[in-house]
C-alpha cells in the first residue's frame, strides 16, 4: 500500500490491506489484534479529528503492531507498508481468495469474486 | 480459467500476447503487481485452484500446461552468444506438465473428493514462507514500481535493487526489474546479475521447485 502521508482513512486501510479497526482491534478474516491507545483512530496529537471527518488511523504505528514493514522514501514523500507476517508467516493467512478486482484489456474492472459458483484455475503469467 | 498478466507494463506490455492467444477466459491485467502480494507469487507460470465457494484449494506453484515450445526452437547462426546460453540453460528447466494437468483434471471431476485439493490449513501452511525481510521486500517492491510508472525509473531503481537484495528467490522482483533496462535480461549496470547469471547461481534444475503432489 503506497501513502503520501501516515494517516490513512479506516476505509481505505481496509480496502487496501484487508485490515479493518474495530472495537476490539485489527482484524483480518477471523484474525483480531488489539491495538495500543496510539494507534486507535484519531489518536495523538497530529489526528487533527474534525467532528464531520472520517476516522483516520497512523498507519506505521498500526503496521508495526500488526508485524507490516514501512518504507520510506523521504525524496517523494511516499511510504510503502508492506504485508503482515505476525498471523501465519506465510503469504496466505487464510485460504480466502483475497477480494481483488483486476481489469481486463479494455480495463473493464472485474472482480474475481464474480466466479463463485465455479471451478476456478487462475494463472499468472507475464509478457517478460 | 482465468489468467492474469503480472506486468509493470499494464495493457500495452500484455496485450500482443493476449490477442495472439484469442482467449475465451477473462485475461486481465495486474501492472502492479497485486496477485504477487496477496498469494505469494515469486515466478511465472504460477497456478492457484479455487473451489466453488472462493477458498485456494492448491496455493500458488508453478503451472504449465504444456512442454514449452521454445525447448524445440532451433537458433539461427548469427544468434549472439549469451541468448544461446540462455536457451541451453532454460532447456534445463525442470517441470512436469503432464502430471499438473492430469491433476487438475482430477480434481475439475471429484471436487474435494480429489487426492489433489488441499484443506485450508494445508494451503496457508503449503504457501510462500514470509518472514520481516520479504515483507520489506514486497513494501520496496511496490514502492518502486509505483515511482516507475509516476515517470521516475531512476527513482525506482534502488528500491527494485533492494527488493532482491530482501528475497534473492523471488524470481517475479528480478525479472520484472531486469526487462525494463533489457528486454533479453541480460547484465547491465542498473542491476545486479542476470536470467542467465542467477538460474546458473542456483543450478537450472532448482528454477521451479517440483511439484508437491501424491504420485
Amino acid at each position: 500500500m503506497i501513502v503520501t502521508g501516515t494517516r490513512v482513512g479506516l476505509d481505505e486501510l481496509e480496502a487496501r490491506t484487508g485490515w479493518s479497526v474495530k472495537p476490539q482491534g485489527a482484524c483480518k478474516g477471523e484474525v483480531c489484534v488489539p491495538l495500543p491507545a496510539d494507534a486507535r483512530p484519531d489518536a495523538g496529537p497530529d489526528a487533527g479529528v474534525d467532528a464531520g471527518a472520517a476516522p483516520t488511523v497512523d498507519v506505521t504505528i498500526l503496521a508495526e503492531r500488526l508485524g507490516m514493514p514501512v518504507v520510506h522514501d523521504a525524496d517523494h514523500g511516499l511510504w510503502a507498508v508492506g504485508p503482515e507476517t505476525s498471523i501465519t508467516g506465510r503469504a496466505l493467512s487464510t485460504a480466502a481468495l483475497p477480494d481483488i478486482t483486476l481489469p481486463t484489456l479494455d480495463g473493464t474492472p472485474f472482480a474475481l469474486g464474480s466466479l463463485r459458483g465455479q471451478k476456478v484455475l487462475l494463472l499468472a503469467w507475464a509478457s517478460w | 480459467m482465468v489468467t492474469v498478466a503480472l506486468d509493470l507494463g499494464g495493457e500495452k506490455a500484455a496485450r500482443r500476447w493476449i490477442e495472439a492467444a484469442q482467449p475465451e477466459h477473462p485475461s486481465l491485467i495486474d501492472h502492479a503487481h497485486v496477485l504477487d502480494e496477496h498469494l505469494g507469487i515469486v515466478n511465472v507460470p504460477s497456478g492457484v485452484w479455487i473451489d466453488e465457494d472462493g477458498t485456494i484449494v492448491r496455493p500458488a506453484e508453478p503451472a504449465f500446461p504444456h512442454r514449452p515450445t521454445f525447448a524445440d526452437v532451433e537458433l539461427p547462426p548469427e544468434t549472439p552468444a549469451h541468448l544461446v546460453e540462455t536457451l541451453a540453460e532454460a532447456r534445463k528447466i525442470r517441470i512436469d506438465p503432464d502430471r499438473y494437468v492430469s491433476a487438475l483434471r482430477d480434481w475439475v471431476a471429484h471436487g474435494p473428493g480429489s487426492r489433489f485439493a488441499l484443506t485450508p490449513g494445508e494451503v496457508v501452511a503449503r504457501s510462500r514462507p514470509r518472514d520481516a525481510d520479504h515483507a520489506r521486500a514486497a513494501a520496496c517492491f511496490e514502492l518502486a514500481q509505483h515511482l516507475h510508472r509516476a515517470g521516475e525509473p531512476e527513482a525506482a531503481v534502488p528500491w527494485f535493487r533492494e527488493a532482491h537484495r530482501l528475497q534473492p528467490d523471488n524470481w517475479t522482483y528480478k525479472r520484472q526489474a531486469w526487462t525494463l533496462v533489457d528486454r533479453n535480461q541480460g547484465r547491465t549496470g542498473t542491476f545486479e546479475g542476470s536470467w542467465l547469471d542467477d538460474v546458473r547461481a542456483v543450478g537450472a534444475e532448482n528454477y521451479y521447485p517440483p511439484l508437491d503432489m501424491p504420485g
